[in-house]
């Protein structure tokens, strides 16, 4: 069989150093993403080194008033935590909207991050791959391309990033918290995936020999107005064609601060600082917020079987934004808001 | 009432503790002693020659027994005749490893057998095959020029009847007329239970073979013709299929592997596939269809035309009835109806729950409300109006037809009448509304099975047939039979099915199981019930004595006499008196085809739906649904409602989501898991109301039951996109309606 070793371990600096004296070793935490690519031999790993046992599965509060979430607190535990709820409500619905209540009970918050594309080709060994197979060639420019990005694409790969919890993340301004042998670094939330460029292999900037520990929220309030939309095939249990995570803060009814991200049509969640400043300071209105679902994908480019996911888009970022504004992500439509 | 009347009631499982406790077994859970494993390897091309198979490096690895390919398969059957399995279609059936050709994408080219599933499975994916790759064509839509009518050979299968009338002029000189193509693309069964064999070697060439197959003795016939064994060294056991939706009435390749593998090593072998190789064969095939329909002043149907264009493999013309219906649904005298194949380098197409009809259904019902709206008509009334009364196809008369009462009744269950014609007229808040109808008819048939039945001392009666249960609950309708017909209560009647050593049953499918062997059960315990008559009599004092088999009812325990109930003889009595251990009989039931064939047999449903549709952003749910169906008899209506229920929901994933998504420029499949294949969850599916309609008939069958397993899907997609019309005003003739389509 597929034979790997299989350690656990119970420190951070023990687990960095084992996963940095080969490139073949893989942490294993949740198991939901990395056991499905050791099924396909996508990934064929010679060692596992277990993190469950580390002790990174709390949700705390920062000194400067934000929250930590351990990076192996569970999606579940994550999504249903008081203070997530209460403060982060957008990263509470962002995480429901994804996968099914099984799979959210393993996951955990870092293997959200670091889960690989969804990309057909990605997972069948006998179509070359550029993000498999450096080099290989893209299948999915040509063939059939519905579910893969139609922003900030190249030449080399248009996979999209398919988490929801991250689309979230990245419009709350998160940081990451790593640890590699050099030590502990924060990463802004825009700067932990990266767009494929030429090299689709890389999906982030984590250093082969970094663990991620934590994802520190800030102390910033956006639980009244927000709204996280996911348009998908089938109402639980599938991934994301377009999701928009959008929060407000209104004066009244004018915009004071944005924040506006996208799943499903990039490498990377798609935050759009552009747009948001075309919100900022503007009246809630329905033309504002199309004036900014317009810039969004003013660069976009569709693929054929994709191309759809361009005026989806456009029209999902008007309504989330319009969801935001009254304060009703959870009311208007039973269907688009259930997370079963 | 007596309390061992049980057709007609509502009726629990009686399989269900067993298979929700993990006590019924599945072909690949049978852990026989010292079993090996094979692991399929498939191929990575589509079209081409195996050049070159690097065996070597496998068989070093340790644990690997051997690696079977084209190079070292025994000689085996030489005609295809061997290979002809109950449903082969006409052609040349694919023999697994027979050359180093290589027909269609993911074939199996090798199996890699090993001491554990692990070691097997890590082997084969280590092979290394050299192929030379030829051209390939998977693509139907650019096969449009390239259709033949295919010859005959398939089970079931009717050539379109010939034109009647002047379909082109009527169509021509019709008020009005609609045309248009429908689409859908191939769609794979995806059952829960992955096929999968285990092959007991009992030595000498004796084989046990726990097979996923919804035919034991489709399985066993298969096995014994291409590797030349008695049936008498070769059972086939199938107790329980985890679905079964059509995709097992063919052997699969996993049989053919694992019985040669097993002989081959002299040793038991398993070999189950893996999601993926799900995709690897037959499935409903991908169709093009062309309907055009012409209307007179009145709303009478002036003309039908129909022509279907479907995919085959390159080695066998798999045909289905997909146009035939369009000249029996509906009263019409000028009706044209072609169908074609193309050929394709793609494993040969199956039947899948409703084959034909499902598609056929599916574009005549939209064509259909198409025509309504050009006439101004609504579109119920409309099919009203030009409601077929015969069969026109068949010229003859239909032997029961509640089809009228299907529409009335699941009309006003609908609430039909509230519902206002326009499109884009109803609303609930910011959702547009729409509300459609369809439906559907499907054949009636009764197989020629046979049972045996045999009670014990102790009062405890068992009833055999090798039928098979594909979770429609033949197992708990079966035992209904048997326990009325003997007037034994229902915990003391056990059935057995699934294994070549019972009595012979035709394959479980084309909805005729309940009428095939029930009639065979009811037969054999009739039989057994007649015995037990002649020895009831010959107890001391029996109040039976001089009656016959007519004069008497097997209720409540008892044999009594229907002129004085209060005459009888309690059955657990009869054996004990008569010093007897055992009683047992055989029976069997075959159609009775003088005078079924004077009659056109039919069951026929209407379906009711509503959709709330976000129009922004392209999203559907279907909301409600009624179905109200007339099928005969109903023997059981829990399990017959969760036919229908079950039909419902795969009518909403045909609609709204499935889709096998063919790349063709590799020829494979590319959604070829449960992940990315999508099937309706249960946040998808809000009402559905089940309305039966019943007929009685002893034209079809002795029992009356004319199935339900596939009826209830017809017309389901076609009236979701009816009223996807009804809400929006766009017409969605391609399949699936995703959220791209309406934007
Ligand atoms: C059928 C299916 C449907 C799904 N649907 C959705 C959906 O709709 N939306 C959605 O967002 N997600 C969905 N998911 C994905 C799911 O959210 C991810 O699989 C999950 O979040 C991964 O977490 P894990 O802990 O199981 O990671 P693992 O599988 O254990 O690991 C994934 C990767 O992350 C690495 N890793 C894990 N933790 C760390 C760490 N702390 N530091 C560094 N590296 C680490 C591992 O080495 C591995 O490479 C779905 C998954 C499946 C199987
Ligand atoms: S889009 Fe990226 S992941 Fe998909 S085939 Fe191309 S390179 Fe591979």
């Amino acid at each position: 069989m597929n034979s790997f070793t299989y350690t656990r371990a119970t420190a951070v600096d023990a687990a960095v150093r084992e996963k940095s004296a080969a490139s073949s070793v893989r942490f294993v935490a949740g198991g939901t993403n990395l056991l499905d690519l050791m099924k396909e031999n996508i990934e064929r790993p010679t060692r596992l080194v277990d993190i469950n046992h580390l002790p990174l599965k709390t949700i705390d509060g920062t000194p400067d008033g934000g929250l930590r979430l351990g990076a192996l607190a569970t999606n579940a535990d994550t999504a249903w935590h008081a203070e997530v709820q209460r403060r982060y409500p957008l990263l509470s619905q962002a995480i429901l909207a994804g996968a099914s209540p099984q799979l959210r009970n393993m996951a955990t918050n870092g293997g959200n991050l670091l889960q690989r594309t969804r990309c057909y080709y990605f997972y069948d060994l006998t179509t070359p791959c550029n993000k498999r197979e450096p080099g290989s060639g893209c299948s999915a420019i040509g063939g059939y391309n519905r579910v893969c990005g139609v922003l900030g694409t190249s030449e080399s790969c248009i996979a999209t990033h398919p988490s929801d919890m991250c689309v979230a993340l990245a419009a709350l301004d998160a940081t990451v918290q790593v640890t590699g042998k050099n030590g502990e670094r924060t990463v802004r939330f825009a700067d932990f995936h990266r767009l494929p460029e030429d090299q689709p292999q890389f999906d982030n900037t984590l250093a082969p020999d970094e663990i991620v520990t934590a994802i520190d929220l800030p102390n910033e309030d956006f639980s009244q107005h927000f709204s996280y939309l996911k348009l998908r095939d089938r109402t639980s249990y599938a991934f994301a064609l377009v999701s928009v995570a959008a929060a407000l803060q209104l004066d009244g009814t004018t915009i004071r601060d944005a924040r506006l991200a996208l799943g499903g049509v990039a490498h990377k969640p798609w935050r759009d600082a552009a747009a948001e400043d075309l919100l900022k300071g503007q009246p809630a209105t329905e033309e504002t917020f199309r004036k900014a679902a317009t810039a969004v994908v003013q660069q976009a480019k569709g693929y054929g079987h994709n191309t759809f996911k361009i005026e989806l888009a456009k029209r999902a970022i008007v309504r989330a934004l319009k969801q935001a504004a009254e304060g009703t992500q959870t009311a208007t439509d039973v269907f688009l808001n259930s997370n079963p | 009432m007596s309390t061992t009347n049980y057709i007609g009631k509502p009726t629990s499982r009686v399989d269900g503790p067993a298979k929700v406790t993990g006590a019924a077994k599945y072909a690949a859970e049978f852990n026989v002693p010292n079993l090996a494993y094979g692991y399929v390897v498939s191929s990575a091309v589509t079209k081409g020659k195996i050049t070159k198979i690097y065996t070597d490096e496998i068989l070093a690895i340790a644990g690997v027994l051997q690696v079977f390919s084209h190079e070292n398969v025994p000689s085996l059957a030489w005609l295809d005749r061997s290979y002809k399995d109950d449903v082969a279609p006409g052609g040349s059936p694919f023999r697994p490893l027979h050359s180093a050709e290589v027909k269609f994408n993911m074939q199996p080219v090798a199996v890699v057998v090993a001491e554990t599933f692990e070691v097997a499975r890590y082997a084969a994916s280590l092979l290394r095959i050299d192929y030379d790759v030829v051209e390939h064509a998977t693509d139907l839509e650019a096969k449009r020029d390239d259709g033949y009518k295919p010859g005959g050979g398939k089970t079931g299968w009717m050539p379109p009847p010939a034109p009647r009338g002047n379909p082109n002029d009527a169509l021509q000189n019709a008020a009005h007329r609609v045309e248009g193509e429908f689409i859908h693309q191939a769609q794979h069964h995806n059952p829960m239970e992955m096929f999968a064999t285990t092959v007991e070697w009992l030595g000498d060439k004796k084989l046990k073979v726990y097979d996923k197959t919804q035919g034991a003795f489709n399985s066993q016939q298969y096995v014994t013709k291409i590797f030349g064994l008695s049936k008498d060294n070769v059972q086939v056991i199938s107790k329980y299929t985890g679905g079964g939706f059509g995709s097992g009435l063919r052997p699969q390749y996993q049989l053919f592997l694992a019985v040669l593998a097993s002989l081959e090593l002299k040793r038991s072998v398993r070999v189950s596939l893996t999601r993926q190789q799900m995709f690897s064969f037959g499935h409903r095939p991908h169709t093009l269809q062309y309907l055009a329909l012409g209307a007179n002043e009145d709303g009478s149907l002036a003309a039908v035309h129909h022509h279907a264009l479907a995919e085959t493999s390159q080695f066998e013309d798999f045909t289905e009835n997909v146009v035939n219906w369009s000249g029996m649904l509906y009263q019409c005298d000028n009706v044209k109806l072609t169908y074609e194949l193309a050929k394709l380098d793609v494993f040969t197409p199956l039947d899948m729950r409703a084959p034909g009809a499902a598609t056929g259904s599916f574009a005549l019902e939209i064509a259909m409300d198409e025509l309504a709206y050009k006439a101004g008509l609504d579109p119920l009334e409309f099919r009203l109006r030009n409601y077929a009364a015969r069969d026109q196809n068949a010229d003859k008369p239909f032997s029961s037809k509640k089809l009228r009462e299907c529409y009335h009744e699941g009309a006003a269950k609908f609430g039909w009448a509230k519902r206002t014609p326009e499109p884009r007229s109803m609303r609930d808040g910011s959702q547009l509304v729409g509300w459609g109808v369809g439906g559907g008819v499907w054949d009636a048939s009764q197989q020629k099975a046979a049972a045996s039945a045999s009670l014990n001392v102790d009062g405890k009666l068992t009833v055999k047939s090798g039928s098979n249960e594909i979770g429609t609950g033949t197992y708990t309708i079966m035992t209904q039979i048997a326990a009325e017909t003997m007037g034994l209560p229902l915990e003391a009647v056990t059935f057995e099915l699934g294994d070549t050593a019972l009595p012979e049953a035709p394959l479980q499918g084309g909805s005729w199981t309940a009428a095939s062997v029930g009639s065979g059960v009811k037969a054999a315990c009739d039989a057994l019930g007649e015995k037990l008559l002649k020895l009831a009599q010959k107890m001391e004092d029996s109040p039976l004595k001089g009656v016959t088999y007519k004069d008497v009812q097997f209720v409540n325990g008892q044999i009594r006499l229907y002129s004085d109930p209060t005459q009888a003889v309690v059955i657990r009595d009869i054996l004990p008196a008569n010093g007897q251990e055992k009683l047992e009989a055989d029976g069997s039931a075959s159609p009775d085809m003088a005078r079924q064939s004077q009659y056109s047999l039919h069951a026929h449903n209407a379906v009711f739906v509503e959709v709330k549709v976000d129009e922004d952003l392209g999203t559907v749910h279907v909301t409600r649904v009624v179905n109200a169906v007339a099928a005969g008899r109903i023997l059981n209506p829990k399990t017959a409602r969760s036919q229908v229920l079950g039909s419902v929901v795969w009518g909403i994933s045909m609609a709204m989501m499935e889709e096998s998504v063919m790349d063709h420029g590799f020829g494979r499949y590319m959604n070829h898991n449960y992940a990315e294949y999508h099937v309706p969850v249960c946040a998808d599916i809000h009402d559905i109301d089940v309305v039966f309609v019943e007929e009685e008939d002893d034209i079809v069958n002795p029992l009356g039951v004319k199935g339900i397993g596939e009826v209830g899907l017809l017309g389901v997609a076609a009236a979701i996109a009816n009223a996807v019309y009804h809400a929006t005003g766009k017409r969605i003739r391609n399949l699936p309606i995703s959220i791209g389509k309406l934007l």
